[in-house]
């Protein structure tokens, strides 16, 4: 058996409790073309996927594989039909080659491995494909955009005709992605296998997919054949008739002076080896400076500094002309304000209640607090205003916050460090995972910081984002600022070499 | 998302971390049961004389309040360091050390004739700084050197042991003990006495109300919302500016004091000098009560009360049905285990919520 074959999913549903996750979808992808999978967070395209990999199993529905109706019972079924998945996240052993890591992957890896022929098999594998994978590299000493290939590779030589790939992304720069894509619609062209491409990235689904079905709370929201669609209708169809808030228009604020300042920082990352070297800016008041990289190319240890949940190896940080070093009294005084990624993680502490997580800026100052005792009514109350302010949706103040939905854990921060007197505000990936009502709302409180005169950094590994919210663009690679552009005269080519370290 | 009547939601939030210990000690009474009846005797019948040895006559409450006291400070050493997210587990050597240097300030004061409440002041002190810093260093090991504050607190805690013993063979050693080496004992006028109407001693009420202040303190000040902060996620607790490293110090530096208070009334109320008496085991059985009182403050009243009851009723045992004096201790391993074997089992509410999925 070789070659690309169909997969046609008729009428599947899968249940989880109350939660419809999967309501009746029909999707057909004919054999040698890149199908994309489009909708938000939570429309249903990892379940899609997990029932067809054999992860889950669908409540109804049927799964017809090269037009033969299969049961995929688990991945190890899925393996047998061909169908491969490539997740977002990668999943090489960092400590072993490549060589060792398509090995391993084999379900029939004997039980002494000849290193030689196993050599053997994989260069004549290798060399028949379109690209390669250095074999003695070991997987932690490969750039993103190799990685991701050699994840490919692991999957083609699996023997996998039909690949699911995860959002696969959202860690390369664009030009790795450009790269990766072209060469698996270029296979598919050859008819050497089947694509199926998660994402949420309009530009790559009118550059390289044929056709796209689209979800939408669990249902098929529309299908339809690429060349015969616009973004507008497939944003029309991902999104439905909920319009996203209209973003908080940009006031014309001229610059003031310097709020935050970043000279000649250095910072290790959680393995000792030195992440941030050497980076230096400056965020005026009323303006929004986006920092642009590849996720792992030192911003997430920079935003840590800044937060005070990581230690600076050299240089310092100066917040309104004063050093600054994270404590309480200088963020209280400075009325410094942060919005970090995955913030139950990062900035809730998921047991306490939603009140105590809104209380957390503000417990040790009156009216909570008098004197050493702590006034639960006054955290109550001020919990009570908030919430209603950031329409935070949750049972009540006392509820542990880890029982909220992410978007509203995200609202429930914003509310506190946005709440009250912003002077500075650092945000990082504040919508990631997020849905458009939730993005657009986080988005435009951030616009109105920036309009009512704070000094805003924004980092992200979205450049949509950026484009859309920042006056300054800087690019990080490798640790340093490599570039520095305003928005209205930003080059995606450049930005992208820029991302890549080029 | 529909929110629980509130009264059923309160009910819940009681009833929820009960059901594990009650689960432990469920278990723990069937196989300490089929261990007794393997040694011959009849369950129910040990059951009965342990419920009558602990509680059935004012003389045994007395006996069973009496061992519970020191376990209520030894308990806080484990418990208030467990708000942070501490598993410390040194508070024998805590208490120990605590004992060891109440003597050595006490001596002094006493031998110069100064009133009983100047020499217990001093004590006391003396017994909470020295048990504070053995375990305030475990808690800056844990935060500075990113040593495994449960290992250093067991080895920090085998140290304190160790000099207590050398202390009291050699340089304190009081000549005129034989057989059983100790420091020279405190006048009887500065012994601590008994509680009004009580064959307790005073130890008891300090205890009590070191479990309650500890309580205030973790639940209805600012200090004690920020340790929560730190236990609950330290990343949101840096990112809140918290110095973490020092409340580490502080937290299990009261936890340490707390142990460092129960060997000073040990030696104070009970023994009248420091001998290796004092290393019999309050320490280790207050771990037990912490991780049963679910390193609740409040809640390690009641079950040292309880355990404190089940080591009072051994010499019932002993005498009644010959069952060794270690079987009480067999009892207390059964129920830690079976406690640790619970612990990573789901709670009653994760329970239905798994069901109604």
């Amino acid at each position: 058996m070789s070659g690309a074959f169909s997969l046609e999913v008729a009428g599947m549903s899968k249940r989880f409790g109350a939660l419809a996750a999967l309501d009746d979808v029909s999707m057909r992808v004919d054999a040698g073309s890149v199908h994309a999978l489009l909708g938000e967070n939570g429309a249903g395209k990892s379940t899609l996927v997990k029932c067809i990999m054999g992860f889950y199993h669908a409540d109804e529905g049927s799964l017809l594989v090269d037009g033969r109706e299969e049961a995929v019972r688990n991945p190890r079924d899925a393996a047998q039909f061909g169908l491969g998945m490539v997740y977002q996240h990668f999943t090489l052993v960092p400590s072993m080659t490549v060589l060792e890591n398509l090995v391993m992957a084999r379900a029939d890896t004997p039980e002494m491995i000849d290193w030689g022929r196993e050599r053997r098999r994989l260069a004549d594998f290798i060399a028949g494909m379109p690209f390669s994978a250095p074999l003695d590299t070991p997987a932690h000493g490969l750039a993103a955009g190799e990685k991701q290939k050699a994840e490919i590779l692991k999957q083609l030589y699996l023997g996998a005709r039909f690949l699911i790939l995860d959002e696969p992304t959202s860690v390369l720069t664009p030009q790795e992605a450009d790269q990766m894509l072209g060469t698996i619609r270029d296979m598919a062209r050859e008819m050497r296998l089947t694509a199926l491409l998660i994402t949420h990235k309009f530009r790559e689904v009118l550059a390289y997919a044929d056709a796209v079905t689209v979800l939408r709370k669990g249902k098929l929201a529309g299908t339809g054949k690429v060349a015969e669609l616009t973004v507008d209708k497939m944003a029309a169809m991902m999104i439905g008739e909920e319009r996203p808030a209209a973003p908080v228009a940009r006031a014309d604020v001229a610059p003031g002076a310097v709020r935050l300042a970043v000279e000649d920082l250095k910072a290790d990352d959680s393995d000792g080896a030195e992440a941030v070297r050497g980076v230096t800016l400056a965020v005026r008041a009323g303006e929004i400076v986006g920092i642009a990289g590849v996720s792992g190319n030192g911003q997430s240890e920079l935003v840590e500094v800044l937060a005070g949940q990581r230690d600076a190896t050299g240089g310092r940080m100066l917040v309104e002309g004063e050093v600054y070093h994270a404590a309480r009294a200088e963020t209280q005084r400075h009325h410094l304000a942060l919005l970090p990624e995955e913030p139950l993680r990062n900035a809730c502490v998921g047991r306490m209640s939603v009140a105590e997580n809104m209380a957390m800026r503000n417990f040790d100052r009156p009216p909570m607090a008098n004197g050493l005792w702590l006034s639960a009514r006054a955290m109550r109350e001020a919990a009570r205003d908030l919430i209603r302010r950031y329409r935070v949706k949750t049972p009540g103040p006392d509820a542990p916050i880890a029982s909220l939905s992410g978007g509203n854990v995200q609202r429930a921060v914003l509310g506190r460090e946005l709440g009250g007197e912003v002077h500075i505000l650092v945000a990082a990936n504040p919508v990631f995972g997020l849905d458009f009502a939730a993005v657009a709302d986080i988005h435009s409180q951030i616009v109105a910081a920036r309009n009512r005169g704070a000094a805003v950094l924004l980092v992200s590994e979205d450049l949509d984002e950026l484009l859309d919210l920042s006056d300054r663009l800087l690019v990080m690679s490798e640790g340093r600022i490599v570039l520095e552009t305003t928005a209205a005269a930003a080059d995606r080519t450049a930005i992208g070499r820029a991302m890549a370290g080029h | 998302m529909d929110a629980e009547p509130p009264r059923r939601a309160a009910l819940a939030r009681i009833l929820d971390p009960l059901a594990a210990p009650v689960a432990a000690g469920v278990a723990t009474i069937v196989i300490f049961g089929l261990f007794v009846s393997l040694a011959g005797r009849n369950p129910l019948e040990v059951y009965r004389l342990m419920a009558v040895g602990a509680f059935g006559s004012w003389f045994s409450w007395q006996n069973t309040l009496l061992r519970a006291s020191p376990l209520l400070l030894t308990g806080l050493c484990t418990a208030l360091p467990a708000q942070m997210g501490l598993v410390i587990i040194g508070g024998e050597g805590a208490f120990v050390i605590g004992g060891l240097a109440a003597i050595a300030a006490g001596l002094p004061f006493a031998d110069a004739g100064a009133p009983a409440f100047v020499v217990w002041i001093a004590m006391g002190i003396a017994g909470m700084a020295a048990g504070g810093a053995l375990i305030a260093t475990a808690g800056a090991l844990r935060h500075w050197r990113g040593v495994n504050e449960t290992i250093s607190s067991l080895l920090l805690s085998s140290i304190a042991i160790a000099v207590m013993n050398q202390i009291v063979e050699g340089p304190m050693r009081d000549p005129a003990s034989l057989n059983k080496p100790s420091t020279r004992p405190l006048p009887d006028a500065d012994l601590i006495g008994n509680l009004p109407g009580m064959d307790v001693h005073w130890g008891l009420a300090l205890g009590l109300i070191a479990c309650v202040l500890a309580w205030l303190l973790m639940r209805r000040t600012t200090f004690g919302f920020a340790a929560r902060i730190v236990g609950g996620n330290s990343r949101a607790a840096r990112m809140a500016g918290l110095p973490v490293g020092m409340m580490m110090v502080i937290v299990t530096g009261l936890g340490g004091a707390a142990a460092g208070l129960g060997g000073m009334i040990e030696v104070a109320a009970v023994q009248g000098d420091a001998n290796a008496n004092i290393a019999a085991g309050y320490g280790l059985s207050g771990i037990l009560v912490a991780f049963l009182a679910r390193q609740h403050p409040l809640a390690i009243i009641p079950v040292a009360v309880l355990l404190g009851g089940i080591s009072a009723s051994d010499g019932l045992l002993q005498r009644r049905l010959d069952l060794p004096d270690a079987a009480v201790l067999v009892l207390q391993g059964i129920l830690f285990v079976a406690l640790l074997a619970g612990e990573g089992l789901p709670s009653w509410s994760e329970w239905k919520a798994r069901m109604s999925r």
